[in-house]
């Protein structure tokens, strides 16, 4: 025995006559390569379904074709002009007629008007010069263009106006990321300050920030005292009381703003309450609901059991012995809390922290429900431009800066917590 | 206005105050009913505490009721308000004195009378059309299809790359899960704003196909994170145990590796449920009036028409997701049980 394990010391071959070594790494490959094909199918479900739409939605807001669909001859030949005082007679030419040809065809999406609204983002209250002006461009037949479309209307003197068309018939724009971040161009070309007016994003995006970072500090707050008392307790009663923590977290999301907007009204029953003992009178309600407050009530108590599980399962594996051993050793009861028990709660904080923020800046339904005017979020605003006003491309603009913010959250989660962490109940 | 303000401040003050007393009480008293033992914190502190930690640990206590007060109130405040006689959504004074012509279950046959086009039929006629017209039946009969289908899908696509994921082997582990988590941490009106523009383009908006892929989307986190933890627990010796015992592949799955982790599995598909169940923001999206479902009839019922109606749907609700957490609850302990075999 001894003999043939000295005489072959470096080539270990198996049965078929492979090198050990390789046979091991072409094993390995295989193993790699099936792991990988079983998660294969979701990859490709989760990359269908969900990334390249949300790829798109991000490409919707650098790239925007309206101007340039309606006008697609004026849409070449202007990128050529050098932006000092009007366009050359030909290139205006073609603008008459891409007008004509698009209030003829009428497509869908490719209408004067459609072009109007587009222009009037960069432009407020241009809209109605495009489609009183292509009523009357109907009529014009042939040149000189330029000044027939000057007697038309004598804006079309500026030369603003033709430079903003120069942009907005350029597909790739970076307009509604400017607009944002409440800027625009100016009349020079430009990037300046929006109108005061119009400067309405981003102190949304601090208040959604700001609203945000209240839930989730009172989150945490209403959050730690229960997490410390459910971890401490005996198995069976804190599993029970557990329940009271779970049954919100399992109902649904709709209820509970109901059951909120049923407490908080000023026919609620808070206002019942305060009423019936007569501390405000019939006309004294309160307003609690469809503002700020309504809002940071009803989201605190969505997102309370997302900070309570993380917290929970962290502070159960702290050994009580801990303490026991830091006020033996002469620490008050606070100093022991506070460098020997809070320090160790810490990745719990981080962990149910960051979750309830990121769950709370992207939140659409509460908000939208109890919000009222002053309690909306960001999500709102996206919401409204992609439902209402139909500024798609706005939308997607805001949208992508809130991803943004979102994913260097996650990607912080990541780093700190890591995702394989996260369990519910 | 500053005289309503402290007002409101000794009134919340107050409240909180009676809220505490009250309610710390009645856990206690409802402790040593159910269970004939005292609540733990009635077992005397270690001889050396203080009066001062007894007095710290009453405050504790006090604080932490109150908060489980404020997690459980609003949902067992709905019920007895969905009984109310009167279209309020506030107690009336008959409720308060306890009149039984104060309750109604006027709301709960509402559930199934509104949009029916002749509630007064008889027979084989009123069930068609309850089952064809009423509103909430047709959100209903929407709702369970949709989230039917999105969770098989989700838990069998969701169960087989778990398998992957928890695989010592697997490349691009940390890359891949959070790619397949990132569905649960992306706003959610992004999502739906993606998908309402793609699936415009291939003709899925407005369909219940568009509905179930954008539920499925959702719902896989739930699945993916719950059935991994599960088989973070699994002994993998198992495996080659069965492989040992000549089992291929498939006998290996069906016969050891499914028993173990279907406790993980059916709960990660309770969760993709409750998601699609819950969800609305994809719905408003996509989905058509034809597509409505019971969440997206009650936000169209808070914006448009608030009538106790969706205090009643509310209440069946919160009575569906206790079942729900019962189930959960079995299936930990069958899990931990479970575990309680295997050599750890």
């Amino acid at each position: 025995m001894q003999d043939s394990s000295t005489t072959t010391p470096e080539t270990l071959v198996t049965a078929d006559g492979v090198p050990l070594k390789q046979k091991l790494i072409q094993s390995t490959r295989r193993a790699r390569l099936r792991a990988l094909l079983l998660t294969l199918p979701l990859v490709i479900f989760i990359i269908v379904s969900f990334m390249i739409p949300i790829g798109q939605m991000l490409l919707r807001s650098v790239h925007n074709d309206t101007a340039s669909s309606v006008l697609p001859n004026f849409a070449v030949a202007i990128q050529d002009w050098d932006e000092q005082g009007l366009p050359p007679e030909e290139t205006i030419k073609l603008f008459v007629l891409d007008m004509q040809d698009a209030r003829k065809k009428r497509e869908i999406g490719r209408t004067v008007g459609n072009l109007a609204t587009r222009i009037n983002y960069e432009i407020p209250g241009s809209r109605s010069l495009f489609t009183s002006s292509s009523r009357k461009l109907a009529r014009v037949t042939e040149g000189p263009y330029t000044e027939a479309l000057l007697d038309i209307n004598k804006k079309w003197d500026d030369p603003v106006l033709w430079s903003s068309l120069k942009r907005a018939t350029n597909d790739l724009t970076p307009y509604f990321y400017l607009a944002a971040l409440d800027m625009k161009y100016d009349d020079e070309g430009n990037i300046t300050e929006a109108d005061e007016l119009y400067q309405i994003y981003v102190s949304n995006f601090w208040k959604t920030l700001r609203l945000s970072a209240t839930i989730t500090f009172i989150c945490l707050l209403l959050a730690f005292p229960v997490s410390y008392l459910l971890s401490t307790l005996p198995l069976k009663t804190s599993n029970l009381l557990m329940i009271l923590v779970l049954l919100p977290f399992w109902t649904s999301l709709l209820v509970r703003t109901t059951a909120w907007i049923a407490i908080l009204q000023t026919e609620g029953i808070i206002n019942d309450i305060l009423v019936f003992i007569g501390l405000v009178g019939e006309d004294g309600r309160v307003q609690m609901i469809y503002n700020q407050t309504g809002t940071i009530i009803a989201m605190v108590h969505i997102l309370l059991p997302f900070m309570i599980l993380p917290l929970f399962s962290v502070m159960k594996t702290i050994p009580p012995s801990y303490m026991r051993a830091a006020s033996s050793m002469g620490a008050k009861t606070f100093t022991a809390f506070r460098r020997v028990y809070f320090p160790l709660t810490l990745p719990g904080i981080a962990a149910g922290t960051l979750l309830v923020f990121i769950l709370a800046i992207g939140y659409y339904i509460t908000p939208a429900l109890v919000g009222g005017e002053d309690g909306l979020l960001i999500s709102n605003l996206i919401a409204y431009h992609i439902q209402k006003s139909l500024n798609w491309s706005l939308g997607a603009a805001l949208g992508t800066l809130l991803l943004a913010i979102v994913l260097i959250l996650y990607w912080l989660y990541n780093k700190i917590v890591g995702i394989e962490k996260l369990s519910f109940g | 206005m500053t005289k309503l303000q402290t007002g409101y401040i000794i009134f919340a003050v107050l409240t909180a105050l009676v809220l505490l007393l009250t309610g710390s009480i009645a856990v206690t008293i409802g402790f040593v009913f159910l269970f004939g033992t005292p609540l733990f914190f009635m077992k005397p502190l270690p001889a050396y505490s203080t009066y001062l930690n007894y007095f710290n640990k009453y405050i504790f206590l006090l604080v932490c009721t109150f908060i489980f007060v404020f997690l459980i109130t609003p949902i067992l405040i709905i019920m007895p308000l969905s009984f109310n006689a009167e279209p309020y959504f506030t107690f009336t004074e008959g409720m308060l004195s306890f009149d039984p012509a104060a309750y109604s279950f006027r709301w709960y046959q509402d559930i199934f009378f509104n949009g029916m086009i002749d509630p007064a039929a008889t027979g084989a006629a009123w069930w068609s059309d309850m089952w064809n017209n009423a509103q909430w039946v047709r959100s209903t009969r929407n709702s369970f299809f949709i989230a039917i289908c999105s969770t098989l899908l989700a838990t069998g696509l969701g169960t087989l790359a778990a398998l992957g994921l928890s695989r010592a082997e697997m490349p691009y582990r940390a890359a891949i899960t959070s790619l397949l988590i990132s569905p649960m941490i992306v706003p959610l009106v992004i999502t739906a704003t993606g998908m309402f523009f793609f699936y415009s383009d291939v003709g899925l908006a407005k369909t219940y196909l568009g509905v179930i892929l954008a539920h499925t989307t959702l719902g896989i986190p739930f699945v993916i994170i719950t059935v991994t933890a599960t088989l973070s627990g699994f002994d993998r010796s198992l495996i080659r145990a069965a492989e040992n015992l000549g089992a291929d592949g498939w006998t290996t799955f069906r016969k050891v590796i499914m028993p173990l982790i279907l406790p993980g599995m059916i709960s990660g598909a309770l969760f993709a449920f409750i998601t699609s169940f819950d969800e609305v923001v994809a719905v408003l999206f996509i989905a058509d009036v034809e597509q409505r479902t019971i969440p997206r009839q009650m936000f169209s019922g808070i914006r448009e028409q608030i009538s106790p109606t969706i205090l009643a749907v509310a209440t069946v609700m919160v009575i569906l997701s206790i079942i729900l957490l019962g189930v959960l609850e079995l299936l930990r302990r069958r899990t931990e049980r479970l575990r309680g075999l295997t050599p750890a």
